[in-house]
């Protein structure tokens, strides 16, 4: 084991780093555009229950398959980066915008008349108010899509392109089971330290949750 | 220009000849998905129900249901079949095993959440009444439970069914074949018809499993989850007549839709 991960340090390397970029980049995209479609939701009551169908079907389209499709629609080759970018991208809209949606539905109310109140105009109050205020919710849905991500990076092995995937298929091809598990202890171990991170930032963002709930 | 590669793309699909039933026939392979997604969700819900009730019954080893549900999400599928079919070989167990192991999460953290969030009055109510522990459970919290306890059977459903694919790279049929099969030989229509029926497929199943949903689930249990879901402004005002008492209420609000959030996902 360990003379295979020192034989291959730059092919590992490579594989870490491309997942890294192929899980991470969709979520931070995702979520530029989850976050004002939830809220339009917000706005527009009668957009909830379309906008939260549109997730829920898009995010039952396998991963696979999505891979396949999405070539077809853009254009782009087959082999190409960008269809796994765009796929997870797609995933992370579609899981986020129902819980941009619902967090700051949760928002409503006593908080935002108070903010109404104090004189904050709809876009200070959003920015400065709501979206605070639901953050917690929120990033607990960017958790779940950036774990989510994380683990289906390796499916675009079959395309050529899946970060520590290609581990599973060299070793598959092999019959060797040691890039196997280097690739699935870093897949994991990476999931888990950007679950920590965001649970560190959130902490950083909202100070006000840990002592509402001491 | 634009109509040329979609007529292509659709080739495979709309052949009449792709669709008698033969083997490696679209029929027969969508068979066989649906046979291989049903046999592991039986077999995860055996394993994952059970665990899930006692866990949310008796709230011991809460703990190890959330480690395991995130550690599940976390593992790649593709991985751990790789490594079962170079541990034992090419055949039903490695494809089963990373199923199971797939489906086995959602299922029992979900139906761990759904017992813990039943409401404590009505457990207390149905000890009251007399029921005995195995009566609470199946009369009271399992009732009440059902629509997370639901939610998580669908996201495995979903996964599985998406998942299967896999299956085909280490020579198992189902609709993976297409996909497989058409990728290495060049033929994207082939491909694309595996992409879109697998997606369709998925899209019927969870249509079909939110039908049994509606029709086990108590109208009851449905009604108060709705009205719930619409947020902290329809809060009676009586109920929260100290500042400190909304705090508390918001924020164990929050703690529950982070919950819902973390447990309701349904990654593939």
């Amino acid at each position: 084991m360990i003379d295979y991960i020192r034989n291959n340090q730059t092919i590992i390397w490579q594989a870490l780093g491309q997942h890294v970029y192929l899980s991470l980049l969709p979520v931070l995209l995702g979520t530029v555009v989850a976050v004002p479609v939830g809220y339009l939701a917000v706005r527009r009551p009668a957009l909830y229950q379309p906008i939260v169908n549109l997730g829920g079907v898009i995010y039952s389209i396998p991963s696979l398959a999505l891979f396949l499709i999405i070539p077809v629609v853009l254009g782009t080759g087959v082999l190409s980066p960008l269809n796994i970018i765009v796929a997870l991208a797609v995933y992370t809209f579609a899981l986020l915008t129902r819980t941009v949606a619902d967090a700051l539905t949760d928002v409503q109310g006593e908080t935002t008349q108070a903010a109404d109140a104090l004189g904050f105009r709809r876009l200070r109050r959003l920015v400065g108010v709501e979206i605070p205020m639901a953050l917690p919710v929120m990033l607990a849905g960017v958790r779940v899509a950036t774990v989510s991500n994380i683990s289906l990076v390796s499916v675009g092995a079959f395309l050529g392109v899946g970060g520590l995937g290609a581990l599973f298929t060299r070793g598959l091809q092999l019959g060797f089971i040691e890039p196997i598990i280097v690739g699935i202890v870093l897949s994991v171990l990476l999931a888990a330290v950007c679950d920590i991170g965001i649970v560190l930032l959130q902490r950083r963002l909202t100070p006000w949750s840990r002592v509402g709930a001491g | 220009m634009l109509v040329t590669p979609m007529l292509n793309y659709f080739g495979y699909l709309f052949d009449g000849g792709n669709w008698s039933f033969a083997q490696g026939s679209i029929p027969h392979l969508l068979l066989q998905h649906v046979e291989y997604t049903l046999i592991t969700l039986l077999i995860a819900a055996v394993i994952a129900l059970p665990v899930g009730l006692l866990i949310g019954h008796t709230n011991r080893g809460a703990l190890l249901a959330i480690n395991i549900g995130n550690a599940g999400r976390a593992l790649p599928t593709f991985g751990l079949l790789s490594l079962m079919v170079t541990l034992v070989g090419i055949g039903t167990l490695p494809v089963l095993v990373a199923l199971v192991v797939l489906a086995v999460p959602p299922i029992l953290t979900s139906t761990y959440a759904g017992i813990r969030a039943v409401d404590s009055a009505a457990v207390d109510a149905a000890v009251g009444m007399g029921m005995r522990p195995l009566q609470v459970l199946t009369r009271a919290e399992v009732p009440m439970a059902l629509p997370l306890i639901m939610s998580g059977l669908r996201s495995a459903l979903l996964q599985v069914c998406a998942t299967a694919t896999v299956a085909a790279y280490v020579g198992f049929g189902g609709l993976g074949r297409l996909l497989i099969d058409g990728l290495s030989t060049n033929h994207y229509d082939e491909v694309f018809a595996g992409a879109v029926l697998v997606a369709l497929l998925a899209i019927v199943l969870d249509l079909l499993s939110a039908a049994v949903q509606r029709s086990i689930v108590s109208p009851g249990v449905r009604e108060r989850r709705g009205r719930r879901h619409r947020g902290s402004s329809d809060a009676p005002m009586s109920d929260a007549p100290t500042s400190d008492a909304a705090m508390s209420e918001t924020s164990e609000q929050t703690e529950t839709r982070q919950q819902q959030v973390s447990t309701a996902s349904t990654s593939r």
